[in-house]
C-alpha cells in the first residue's frame, strides 16, 4: 500500500476547498445591455434596410418576451452557500419558451403553446411513505411554509444546453423536517401531475406516466435542493412547472420534476421515468459530469442559451455543474462513471 | 394497368414539367428552406437554441429531398409523367447539398470545427457514424451527376453506382431513428419510414414482376 502521508491540515484528496463557485471566465459573460442591444440593432437594421414589412418578423420573439407576465412572487436574499451564481441570467423570453415538459409535447416550443390548459388551483401535494407525519398540503400552505428566497442557479440540460435562472422558493429540507422521515426513508420520490384532460401528451408512449423522479435522502436534504414556486420574481409560468417544481442545480435538468403532486419517502431506490425509458442512456444519479458522455453526444461542453452566439465555441461543462464545492462530498467514494 | 390519370391531364402535366421555366423554378423552390434557415439565423428567429434548429432543420431537408428524389421514378411510371425524369438529378443534388450543410452545421455549431474532436466523435457514436456514411456515399453520386460522367462510366455501371441511393435512404432513416431512440419519440420518424417503405417497396415489386416476366413460360409451372 502506498503511504498516504500528509498532515491533517492538508486538503483531503477528494475534497476541494469551498471556494464558493467555479466560474466561467468573466470576460466571456456578455453584459445584459450588449445582449439586448443586439436585438435592437437587428430590429433597426430590418426596419431600415429591408423595409418595415420585415421589421415585424424580426421583432416577433421580442413580442413573445413581453407577453404573459405572472403575478409577483418576490424572494429574499438566500444565505445558502452557492445560491447565487455570478453568471449572466438567461432572458425570461428564452427560459419560458424553450422547455422540456413532455406532458405538453415533445417539441421545446410546445409547452409554452399548450400549457395554458394546466389548472394550478386548487392544488394539493401528498407527502407520504416512510414519515412520522404524513400530510396533504394545499398550495397555499406550501407558499407559507418557509420564507421565499431568490436563488440564481445554473440549469444544465442533459441535451447539452444550459440556462441561468433566478428561481423563487425554499430549501426542500424545510418540508422534509416537518414530516419527520423515519429510519426507513432512504430515498425521496417525486410524482408529477399526469392529467390527460389538461395535458395533451399524457398517453403518448414516449414515457411512462406519471413522470417520476427521485433523489437520495442526503441529496434531498442538501440546502441547494430547492422547491420552486416562482422565477424572475413572479409566479412560475405553467410551462416551467407551475405551481411547484424542483430545482437540483448539480444534476441534469430532467431530475427536477415539474408540477409536483406527490412526495413519497421510500426505502428502495425509485424507478425514475428516464431510467425506465432508456436505462443505458440515463442513470438514477444523473449528476452533471463533463467526463461521463451520454452515449449519443459528449457532455464535456454546453451551449449557454441566449448568450453564446450560434457560431461561438461551446463552453466547458463544469463538474457537478460548478457546484462541486457544495455537493462533491455527497459522492465521496462513489464511482461516478458507473453511477451515472 | 389502367392509367391512373386521364390522358389529357397527364399531357398537360408533362407539358408543364417540360416548360423551360420548370427547372429554374424548382431550383428556386429547393433553395427556399436554405434561405429560410439563413434568414432565421441572421434575424435570430430560430428560437432559444438556433444552433440546434439549424442542425435539425438541414437534416430534415436531407430526408425530405431523398424521399422526393426516390418518388420520381414511381410517379413517372405510375402516372406516365415522363417529364419528371429530367428533374431527378437536381433533386438528388439538393439532397446532397442539404447533407453537406447538415454536416457543416454539426461540425461547426456542435463541434466548433475541432477536427480531432470530430474525428473522435464519429466512430464513437453509431448514429453519427451512420449519418457520415450516408453522406460519404452520396458524394460519388453527386460527383457523377453530369452527362459526361454517364458516358464515361457507361450507362449500366452508372446506374448500378446510383442504386446506392437506396442504401443512403435507409442509412438516413437509421440515423434519424437512433437520434430519436433515446427519447422514444418516433412520431415524425414513422412518417419518413412509411414514405420510404412505399417508395422502396414499389421498386421491389417492379423487380419481382420483371423477373417473373423474363422467365421462360415453362419455368413458371415448376416454381
Amino acid at each position: 500500500m502506498a503511504d498516504q502521508s500528509g498532515s491533517i491540515l492538508e486538503t483531503p484528496m477528494h475534497f476541494r476547498p469551498d471556494r464558493g463557485f467555479d466560474h466561467a471566465v468573466p470576460s466571456e459573460i456578455t453584459p445584459r445591455a450588449v445582449y439586448e442591444g443586439r436585438r435592437d440593432w437587428l430590429r433597426r437594421l430590418s426596419a431600415g434596410a429591408l423595409g418595415t414589412g420585415l421589421a415585424g418578423w424580426a421583432g416577433r420573439d421580442a413580442l413573445a418576451q413581453a407577453s404573459a407576465k405572472g403575478a409577483p412572487l418576490p424572494g429574499g436574499k438566500s444565505a445558502v452557500v452557492g445560491a447565487n451564481v455570478m453568471d449572466a441570467v438567461t432572458p425570461r423570453g428564452l427560459s419560458t419558451t424553450y422547455n422540456n415538459f413532455y406532458e405538453f409535447g415533445t417539441d421545446k416550443a410546445d409547452p409554452a403553446r399548450n400549457a395554458h390548459t394546466l389548472k394550478t388551483r386548487p392544488w394539493t401535494v401528498v407527502v407520504e411513505g416512510a414519515v412520522a407525519k404524513p400530510r396533504t398540503y394545499g398550495i397555499d400552505d406550501l407558499l407559507k411554509l418557509a420564507p421565499m428566497e431568490e436563488r440564481i442557479y445554473r440549469l444544465r440540460c442533459v441535451e447539452g444546453w444550459s440556462m441561468v435562472v433566478p428561481w423563487v422558493g425554499w430549501s426542500l429540507a424545510a418540508l422534509i423536517k416537518q414530516v419527520e422521515p423515519t429510519g426507513n426513508a432512504k430515498f425521496v420520490e417525486f410524482h408529477t401531475l399526469a392529467d390527460p384532460k389538461t395535458m395533451p401528451f399524457v398517453g403518448s408512449r414516449v414515457l411512462e406516466w406519471p413522470y417520476v423522479e427521485g433523489l437520495r435522502m442526503d441529496e434531498a436534504m442538501h440546502p441547494l435542493t430547492m422547491l420552486v414556486f416562482g422565477m424572475y420574481g413572479e409566479v412560475l409560468p405553467n410551462q416551467n412547472g407551475a405551481p411547484l417544481r424542483l430545482a437540483v442545480p448539480w444534476k441534469y435538468g430532467f431530475k427536477s420534476g415539474k408540477s409536483i403532486v406527490k412526495i413519497r419517502f421510500t426505502e428502495q431506490q425509485p424507478k425514475t421515468a428516464w431510467v425506465k425509458a432508456a436505462a443505458q442512456e440515463y442513470g438514477f444519479y444523473s449528476n452533471v459530469n463533463p467526463k461521463v458522455d451520454h452515449p449519443r453526444w459528449s457532455q464535456a461542453t454546453e451551449r449557454r442559451l441566449g448568450e453564446d452566439g450560434i457560431f461561438a465555441k461551446k463552453r466547458p461543462t463544469l463538474m457537478f455543474n460548478g457546484y462541486e464545492s457544495q455537493v462533491g462530498q455527497l459522492y465521496a467514494g462513489l464511482d461516478l462513471a458507473k453511477n451515472y | 394497368m389502367a392509367p391512373a390519370a386521364p390522358a389529357a391531364a397527364t399531357h398537360t402535366m408533362n407539358k408543364l414539367l417540360l416548360h423551360p421555366a420548370a427547372k429554374p423554378l424548382l431550383f428556386a423552390l429547393a433553395l427556399l428552406p436554405f434561405a429560410q434557415l439563413l434568414w432565421g439565423a441572421v434575424a435570430n428567429t430560430l428560437g432559444a437554441n438556433p444552433a440546434e434548429a439549424l442542425i435539425r432543420g438541414t437534416g430534415d431537408w436531407v430526408l425530405r429531398f431523398l424521399c422526393i428524389t426516390l418518388a420520381v421514378t414511381p410517379l413517372r411510371e405510375a402516372f406516365g409523367l415522363t417529364g419528371l425524369a429530367r428533374l431527378r438529378r437536381m433533386l438528388g443534388n439538393f439532397a446532397f447539398f442539404y447533407g453537406v450543410l447538415h454536416f457543416l452545421c454539426y461540425a461547426w455549431l456542435d463541434m466548433g470545427l475541432d477536427l480531432t474532436g470530430i474525428v473522435a466523435d464519429i466512430p464513437k457514436r453509431p448514429f453519427i457514424l451512420v449519418g457520415t456514411l450516408a453522406l460519404l456515399l452520396m458524394a460519388p453520386l453527386a460527383a457523377t451527376s453530369f452527362n459526361r460522367a454517364i458516358q464515361a462510366l457507361g450507362a449500366a455501371r452508372w446506374k448500378r453506382l446510383h442504386q446506392a441511393v437506396y442504401a443512403i435512404g435507409l442509412l438516413g432513416l437509421l440515423h434519424f431513428f437512433w437520434m430519436r431512440a433515446g427519447k422514444n419519440d418516433f412520431g415524425e420518424w414513422t412518417i419518413y419510414a412509411v414514405v420510404m417503405a412505399v417508395l422502396l417497396g414499389w421498386r421491389v415489386r417492379q423487380a419481382l414482376r420483371r423477373r417473373a416476366a423474363s422467365r421462360p413460360p415453362g419455368a413458371r409451372a415448376t416454381s
